[in-house]
């Protein structure tokens, strides 16, 4: 504090200095509750959730536990059977889901969002209604839209699965359940892409469209050249926010599909199953690192990749 | 415009075209929503339907008293609505006091400390998990609403911090430094001054936090056994017997639950867009 060189013209530096670091002393008073409460619901668990990723330990009786190292990730037993999770072909199975839920929903996601986003910024008559029947599926529960469309899904009742499909268990072969999660999770957010879309439109300039329509340029054109490039910040964000959204997907896998299908299907089902149902703290601590990692790395390509600003 | 002059035909074709991708939309995004609204009120014989003879059966009630009658769902809905309410007025104290002091104090490590709350909202819930459950169980919090509570503040707090402090930012410094030679302490300022200001902010944020804790499933399904809140008592949902199907109940239940937030939403509608907007391009 004492190296800040005074500004120039300043009546009284000492009283302003004084006053400067009153109010720094100040700033961390207010903000001490926060940082407690995120040391203690956020800070102090992943802790733990790291120190029990080298430890072989029980849920039940966590100070019971012997040291394992790197042993939860990969480790085999004498006899010859591989016991880290890296070793699971389950594992694997659940990455390899997790990745194409992200992947193909996040980009019809995105797609949907920008014709609605379009749509719903053009002028025309029930332009109001569509607007607010645009957030009714982000306000369902995520577990009831699990529900509303694991009814629809029904071999025997559903809308989809007995009238559509003609009594086929989407839900039950594991190829097939995917392509339904994904339908699920795109109808449930394309509203919230969209809403962070149409944001970015209604901030564009409307001259430039004038310009451009005196310049005798068609829509296509317009729409490429001046509204996607112009949009590329909305868009940007919107796309991070979904896509570690969906890295992190756990219950429609979990009510759609049951724990067990759910951990074949999603990393957080995986880890889930292994930390609570079979009790392995240490293994599913493992796991959870993992999913902790892989996610880290993504927002650190999507950040420098795009050079995404947050603040 | 001069298309309707020049070529009326292709006019008319656009338009129709136009309000036919409306229409689309529109049964796409409802559509879902409202044939789970009529399941609700159709009785379990009659699911077997066919959908137009479905449609024009005769409606009842009896899902929604069979609903309302189930003590577990009655505690549900009891223990979402405390969870929810306690975390996100727990979460608009601490993040207004933090709001304020990021949007409106200039200190060392400022930065770094929008950068932590920033990187909280985006990790994710099962890295914290195991280590939540063992702090759960040592505190005896375990089947305790208050472990919920606290443990829901790992989202809502990042989330009313960033919101509010892009709010605090907007509120012009004239407002503050009144109060500040009038010999206003900080506190008192924030609760005086800025509040009353902050008030349309405080409302909105507080509203989309509310939606999250009362969407939250992860430690709701993990943190209790008995004292369920709503989305786990609608996932574990059974019937009678085993081989009873009580889709009309389930539907009856997760009515009941949408309802009111669609109600929320449909009011606060403009707030809301401004505020997910604020938070999601602000952080």
């Amino acid at each position: 504090m004492t190296t800040k060189a005074t500004p120039p013209g300043a009546v009284a530096p000492t009283r302003r200095r004084g006053i400067e670091t009153a109010r720094a002393r100040q700033a961390i008073w207010l903000l001490l509750p926060t940082l407690i409460a995120i040391a203690v619901v956020a800070g102090y668990p992943l802790y733990r959730t790291f120190f029990f990723s080298l430890f072989e330990a029980n849920l039940t009786t966590p100070d019971q536990r012997s040291f394992l190292g790197l042993g939860n990730f990969w480790f085999t037993t004498d006899e010859g059977v591989p016991l880290g999770f890296l070793q699971d072909p389950k594992w694997w199975t659940a990455v390899r889901n997790t990745l194409l839920f992200t992947v193909v929903s996040v980009f019809l996601e995105t797609v949907l969002g920008v014709i609605i986003a379009l749509v719903v910024n053009s002028a025309f008559k029930g332009r109001a209604f569509l607007r607010t029947a645009m957030l009714v599926p982000w306000a369902i529960p995520t577990v009831v839209s699990a529900q509303m469309w694991a009814y629809m899904y029904n071999d025997s009742f559903g809308l989809v699965g007995r009238g559509l499909l003609g009594g086929q268990a989407l839900l039950a072969d594991p190829s097939t359940a995917i392509w339904a999660l994904i339908a699920v999770d795109v109808w449930k957010t394309t509203s919230f892409m969209a809403l962070l879309i149409l944001a970015g439109l209604q901030s564009l300039p409307g001259d430039m469209y004038e310009a451009a329509d005196m310049d005798g340029a068609s829509k296509w054109t317009q729409f490429w050249r001046l509204t996607l490039p112009l949009l590329r910040p909305a868009l940007l964000v919107a796309l991070v926010f979904r896509s570690l959204d969906a890295l992190r997907v756990f219950d429609i896998m979990y009510v759609m599909l049951g724990a067990n299908n759910a951990a074949s299907t999603s990393m957080t089902g995986y880890a889930r199953q292994a930390m609570i149902d079979n009790s392995l703290l240490g293994l599913g601590s493992a796991v959870a690192v993992a999913i902790f990692l892989i996610i880290m790395v993504i927002v650190v390509m999507y950040v420098t990749a795009f050079r995404v600003r947050f603040d | 415009m001069y298309l309707k002059r020049t070529n009326p035909f292709l006019f008319y074709l656009q338009r129709v075209l136009f309000y036919l991708l409306v229409l689309a939309i529109a049964v796409y995004l409802l559509f879902p929503f409202l044939w789970a609204v009529l399941t609700s009120f159709r009785r379990a014989g009659d699911l077997f339907l066919p959908p137009l003879q479905f449609i024009a059966a005769p409606s009842t009630l009896s899902n929604y008293t069979q609903v309302f009658t189930n003590p577990g769902f009655q505690r549900g809905l009891l223990f979402s609505l405390v969870v929810a309410v306690a975390s996100v007025l727990i979460s608009l104290l601490l993040g207004s006091f933090a709001a304020y002091a990021l949007g409106r104090f200039k200190f060392k490590g400022k930065a770094l400390i929008l950068y932590i709350i920033l990187a909280v909202s985006v990790f994710p819930q099962i890295a914290v998990l195991g280590g939540l459950f063992t702090l759960v169980q040592t505190t005896g919090l375990f089947n305790n609403p208050v472990a919920l509570i606290f443990s829901y503040l790992i989202f809502t707090i990042p989330f009313t911090v960033w919101v509010l402090t892009s709010f605090v930012r907007d509120i012009p410094g004239e407002l503050e430094e009144a109060a500040l030679v009038d010999g206003a302490s900080p506190l008192q300022t924030l609760f005086r001054v800025l509040f009353p200001v902050m008030m349309p902010a405080l409302v909105t944020t507080g509203l989309l936090a509310f939606i999250n804790c009362w969407n939250e499933y992860l430690f709701a399904l993990t943190f209790t056994s008995s004292n369920r809140t709503v989305p786990v008592v609608i996932a574990n949902y059974s019937g009678a017997s085993q081989f009873d199907q009580p889709w009309g109940p389930i539907m009856a239940a997760s009515i009941v639950v949408t309802v009111p937030l669609i109600i929320l939403v449909l009011v606060f509608q403009r707030n809301i867009v401004s505020g997910l907007t604020a938070g999601a391009v602000k952080g």
